[in-house]
């Protein structure tokens, strides 16, 4: 079998320089890879041929020209299907959005073309990201490239699968509680939440707007830190994007880590937790101890209160923030004889059941008599999480935890019980939680072949110190430990 | 806290879902699971802890350790979409959203 290569944002570029490949060609050999694989992986829900071969083609000139190639230039790339993109379908999974074409690119998808980058297609997610499988997308699961009867995780399952399938080189997905985390645990490939405020959200269409982020997937720390350069930093379109300056990502990742202090809280290792993944990711601290880290024992007593903030705080912001699909503006309208009823007949038909499980448990917090209990409660919890963070990064530089409890389980395994499913994420929420940027990186397989993830949470704005750990930890060969 | 039929109707009638009456059910079943979960929120004292209202980190003093949203100029930027917003309207008569008719005869 002559298999695939796999491209890395260097190999790319080198090839281009090198007039191995052109852009055009590269494209197109993506576009052959996806047709091939997509009916089985159900990764990419729609393809932008036209769109991708015009930027091809101006990179393709601009290496004719001998002009400087951008840092991403030719490098084939997949988003999430909740991140707008002028002229190219966005359904965010949903049936409310499946005619939705954006009048606009999101900041994110700009500042990746600006860079070179061409843009392959969107990819399949959970509903309005809201699960953690990709089985709630309503257009059916996304496969496990690395084993076809399992899920990818979710929400960004199709990010995941897109670059873990050799069927693009990078991919932007979103992470409000574990989605671009817990996706990238399970497929085997590095995947990047940055700090709460770090990256523009323009364009991005709101699930939880407190915890809502966009980063990427990529197959190397070095791919993940150069697209972490070109997405972050403050947009006047975003008011909550931070004006703090971007470090140049790819240059601190060789910084040596010797003598950073990690962090390894005992409560992210108790019940519950896969032991096989408790071996490797132990493992995986071991290593980092013998690359020069100081290990520190942790405790942040409130991790088991994240599930059950996460679960009211997102779905009260879900709630209002999915109000807007109501048939006027944008999207599905089903027809009524009064304004209420064309609301109600819309929202009916277009959200699936997760969906309206979510909106009904927010509204349910949010509602009166049951405010101060759930929604007010949970926002003060969530200060105790964030406080656990703070404490914790007064004694360490990282903190190291498995990033899902188990490895990805089968297709259909825990559609029927939405709590179970819920706590898939209880690694990832709290850092959600407390707006800290995370990192989840390959660490070694299980015994039946099933990618670990090891998660590494930084402090805010430190992602710099989190992609340095984790290029050290894949340097020393902890992806295949 | 058990949820009832009642409760999830009107949870519905707020949100603007309409449901089958077979999901009534269904969902009511699964809320009350979950919102039996969240009930362990009620196990911390809280009653020293502010609320988190804000994502930017704060530092002891209450200053923000970030950066503080920059509010922009208040100056009128046309928007440029208008016309490609209208189009994606499932009934638009320019410069309108067209809805049933709102006010009673």
């Amino acid at each position: 079998m002559s298999a695939s290569p796999t491209w890395t944002v260097a190999s790319v570029r080198n090839a281009l320089l090198t007039k191995k490949t052109s852009a055009r060609e590269l494209a197109k050999d993506f576009y052959a890879r996806i047709e091939r694989r997509n009916p089985e992986l159900n990764a990419f829900l729609a393809l932008c041929p036209e769109r991708a071969y015009t930027q091809a083609d101006r990179v393709d000139a601009a290496v004719a020209k001998g002009r400087p190639l951008l840092p991403l230039a030719g490098v084939p790339v997949a988003i999430k299907d909740v991140i707008s993109t002028q002229g190219v379908r966005t359904t965010c999974g949903s049936k409310i959005l499946e005619n939705y074409t954006p009048p606009y690119d999101a900041t994110a998808i700009e500042r990746l073309e600006k860079a070179g980058a061409v843009i392959l297609g969107k990819t399949n997610c959970d509903e309005f990201a809201m699960g953690s499988s990709n089985e709630n997308s309503a257009y059916g699961p996304v496969r496990n490239p690395v084993a076809l009867d399992r899920v990818p995780g979710g929400s960004s399952g199709g990010s995941a699968a897109a670059v873990a399938g050799g069927l693009a080189v990078i991919s932007l997905g979103t992470d409000t509680g574990g989605s671009i985390r817990q996706p990238g645990a399970y497929c085997g490939i590095p995947a990047i939440m940055p700090t709460y405020g770090r990256v523009s959200r323009y364009g991005l269409i709101a699930f939880a707007s407190s915890l809502d982020r966009i980063g990427p997937f990529a197959t190397n720390i070095s791919d993940a830190a150069t697209v972490m350069s070109i997405i972050a930093g403050h947009d006047s379109n975003d008011s909550t994007s931070a004006a703090l300056a971007v470090p140049d990502y790819a240059a601190e990742i060789e910084k040596p880590v010797t003598g950073l202090r990690i962090g390894v809280p005992e409560d992210y290792f108790g019940s519950g937790l896969d032991p096989e993944v408790k071996a490797k990711v132990q493992a995986g601290i071991a290593l980092l101890e013998k690359l020069g880290c100081k290990r520190v024992p942790l405790k942040m007593p409130h991790t088991d209160y994240a599930i059950a903030t996460y679960y009211v705080v997102a779905t009260a912001e879900a709630s209002s923030n999915l109000a807007r699909y109501d048939g006027v503006r944008f999207g599905l309208r089903v027809q009524g004889n009064t304004l209420m009823e064309m609301y109600r007949k819309t929202r009916e038909r277009g959200f699936g059941p997760e969906v309206k499980r979510r909106i009904m448990l927010g509204t349910y917090a949010l509602s009166s008599g049951y405010y101060d209990a759930y929604y007010l409660r949970a926002q003060k919890v969530r200060s105790l999480i964030a406080r656990d963070f703070s404490n914790a990064f007064e004694q360490v530089d990282a903190i190291i935890t498995p990033t899902a409890p188990t490895p990805a389980f089968k297709l259909g395994e825990k559609t029927a019980d939405p709590l179970e499913m819920y706590l898939a994420d209880i690694y990832t929420v709290t850092g959600s939680l407390a707006g800290v940027p995370g990192i989840s990186v390959p660490c070694g397989k299980t015994a039946a072949g099933l990618p670990i993830g090891m998660q590494i949470f930084g402090s805010h704005f430190g992602e710099a110190r989190v992609l340095q750990l984790a290029r050290a930890f894949e340097k020393a060969g902890g992806f295949s430990i | 806290m058990k949820i009832s039929r009642e409760d999830v109707l009107r949870v519905a009638q707020l949100a603007h879902l309409e449901l089958a009456p077979d999901e009534v059910e269904t969902y009511r079943g699964q809320l009350d699971e979950i919102l039996a979960y969240i009930g362990k929120l009620q196990e911390l004292d809280v009653s020293n802890v502010e609320p988190m209202t804000q994502m930017q980190p704060r530092n002891a003093a209450g200053a923000s350790a970030g950066s503080e949203p920059e509010l922009r100029d208040d100056v009128i930027v046309p928007c440029k979409v208008a016309d490609a917003v209208l189009a994606e309207a499932p009934d638009a008569a320019k410069p309108f959203f067209r809805v049933p008719k709102v006010i009673e005869r």
